[in-house]
């Protein structure tokens, strides 16, 4: 049965023309351009800002937006453009770290459980996956703080430990249908042994899966590190984060709004433009992904 | 049914005592002597040993363990190191806002989902749809505490139909609370709405495409008629799964919320005893919530199975 208003791929993008696509599809442009924007934002940062952002200039403090402050100035002179370029250094490494954490321990625990599924091991790496799950990040971060102390380090290692069980039930679960597939069989049938073709054959498979769960999760760590940053778990001054703004404009947001309104706007922004881009590339992917199920 | 039932009680059990170890280790692995903490540095050894042994603090690790799990089960969660009262009196306390706003909150988020969701299914691809999903996609993104401040300039500051914090205790009435709960729970609910509608929206679309529905078509049912009376049910399964999974994030959303609105629950609690470094109270806030996250998981595993057999005969 096919719904006409079900939205198909015409026919002559068939055979899968990655970079063709890309540019058809809307939520992945608007999101790459976004993410892009602020990505650069970071990378500029690192040898140009339009402010030095150690300087305080008092006579210059909470300057609404003009033509020598685009974005204004905070209440103690410094430049808000250049805070928040800076600022997303900070979220950027954060989100990129405490995803790569839980891709590294959340990808081969997925593998090993999928490989040896309905053992022991199996129900051990999952169960734990649950109990992981009972912890939402900022518990985590909660406790890491009031053991470690708050800091930038802290709150990346609780994201990424919420960020382990996510990518180890992804993982697991795409792995799982791969386990049937023909070409796997054929694996088995040469003799390579099961971590091996966990990590040839399965692996490669699921990047795609991967992909997409890291762009989301991403966009949930830049949000995570905000909020922790917010309340005072995350990066401590004098490190630049766009949460910690937040937190410092609060008690002024009735006579400086501009202080609340460009930080928000920054995580907004950015976390709209990863998700845009997941789900864009998603729309890619999925076509190849639904052949390789059936 | 039963089977099933007793096995995930038993994977409850088993969560909740490995996270109970984990809450104590992290928060036994701390540098710091409560004791010395509170006496300052000048304290006598004696007073600082006679302090130790009142608070607890001299038995072994596992005495001390199993002092504070087998407190908790009769209720007695130790006495604040900081405050000198029991625990389970601030606990309760702070439960009076902090339960009531996640239940305003998952309430309001089901109620502008729900409509939100089934609307945007069953005109899918029109400019309703894509306007539902469009809003959706910034509610996901819109950082919920951000969203709690420009409110609060707003509907606060500007036009003072709320205060901008603050909570009045459940004595001045229950609208005045009501009144002081709306803005934390529209934050806090924002977010959770528009995954949900999301959830709502695509759980219905995969429910149309059945071959009963097609059925019901050709049966001669409209669209509408067909969406209402047999696909909306099977549709309700996963979204209820997202409901139970959101009460998690609206514990721990409530952490942040309540101190945008200086509203005296569990959050602002644990940060205060970070800060006192009144770890007592920090452990057992956070088994608390943890507590409450395991049970609400479970108590929708277990509804899950009641309305969909084929979980019961997998169990």
């Amino acid at each position: 049965m096919t719904d006409p208003r079900v939205d198909h791929l015409p026919p002559e993008a068939a055979p899968i023309r990655t970079w063709h696509l890309a540019f058809r599809s809307r939520n992945l442009v608007i999101g790459g351009a976004l993410t892009l924007v602020f990505v650069l934002a970071a990378l500029i940062s690192l040898v140009w800002v339009p402010y030095d952002i150690t300087r305080m200039d008092i006579a210059n403090k909470i300057k609404p937006p003009s033509v020598v402050n685009p974005l204004g100035t905070d209440h103690f002179g410094r430049d808000i453009l250049s805070m928040i370029m800076v600022g997303a250094r900070t979220s950027i490494a954060v989100a990129v770290i405490a995803v790569g954490i839980g891709m590294i321990f959340g990808v081969p625990l997925g593998l090993w459980a999928a490989a040896r599924k309905g053992s022991l091991l199996d129900e051990v790496i999952m169960r734990a996956n649950d109990l992981v799950f009972a912890f939402p990040a900022l518990l985590i971060a909660i406790m890491i703080t009031a053991t470690f102390g708050p800091s930038a380090v802290n709150a990346i290692v609780a994201i990424g430990i919420f960020n382990i069980p996510v990518f180890a039930r992804l993982t697991r679960s795409g792995a799982l249908t791969l386990w049937q597939r023909e070409f796997v069989m054929a694996a088995r049938v040469a003799g390579k042994g099961s971590a091996r073709i966990s990590f040839e054959h399965i692996l490669p498979n699921v990047t795609n899966l991967l992909i997409v769960q890291g762009t989301i999760q991403f966009s949930l760590g830049i949000l995570a590190e905000a909020g922790l940053s917010y309340v005072g778990l995350g990066a401590q001054p004098p490190t630049p984060s766009w949460g910690r703004m937040l937190a410092e404009s609060q008690t002024m947001i009735s006579f400086a709004p501009h202080m609340a309104l460009f930080p928000g706007l920054a995580i907004l922004l950015t976390v709209l433009g990863l998700n845009l881009m997941g789900d864009g590339l998603r729309d890619i992917f999925d076509p190849k992904l639904r052949r390789g199920r059936s | 049914m039963l089977r099933y039932t007793l096995k995930r009680l038993v994977s409850l059990g088993v969560s909740l005592a490995v996270a109970s170890v984990i809450i104590f280790l992290a928060i036994e692995i701390l540098p710091g002597d409560p004791a010395a903490f509170m006496l300052g540095v000048n304290a006598q050894e004696d007073t600082l040993n006679a302090l130790r042994e009142q608070l607890g603090l001299n038995g072994s690790a596992w005495e001390r363990y199993s002092s504070w799990i087998g407190g908790m089960l009769i209720g007695d969660f130790g006495t604040s190191y900081t405050y000198r009262t029991p625990v389970a009196e601030m606990i309760a306390a702070r439960v009076q806002v902090s339960l009531p706003l996640a239940l305003y909150a998952l309430a309001l988020s089901t109620v502008i989902a729900f409509p939100a969701g089934i609307w945007a299914a069953s005109r899918r691809g029109s400019a309703a749809d894509v306007s539902v999903m469009g809003l959706t996609q910034l509610g996901v993104a819109i950082p919920n505490f951000w969203f709690a401040m420009l409110m609060v300039l707003v509907f606060a500051i500007n036009l003072r139909w709320f205060s901008a914090g603050g909570f009045p205790g459940w004595d001045a009435g229950f609208w005045a609370c009501m009144k002081a709960l709306t803005l934390p729970a529209i934050a806090l609910a924002l977010p959770q709405a528009s995954i949900l509608a999301r959830v709502m929206r695509s759980s219905l679309l995969d429910t149309l495409s059945e071959d009963y529905i097609r059925t019901a078509r050709a049966k001669g049912l409209t669209r509408s008629q067909a969406l209402r009376r047999h696909a909306l049910r099977n549709a309700l399964i996963p979204v209820l799964t997202i409901i139970g999974l959101q009460f998690s994030f609206l514990m721990a959303g409530a952490i942040i919320i309540e101190n945008v609105f200086f509203l005296p629950g569990l959050g602002r609690l644990i940060f205060q005893s970070i800060s006192s470094r009144d770890l007592i109270v920090v452990e057992s806030v956070v088994m608390l919530l943890v507590f409450a996250v395991v049970v609400v998981n479970f108590a929708v595993e277990i509804a899950y199975a009641l309305v969909d057999p084929r979980l019961r005969a997998r169990g």
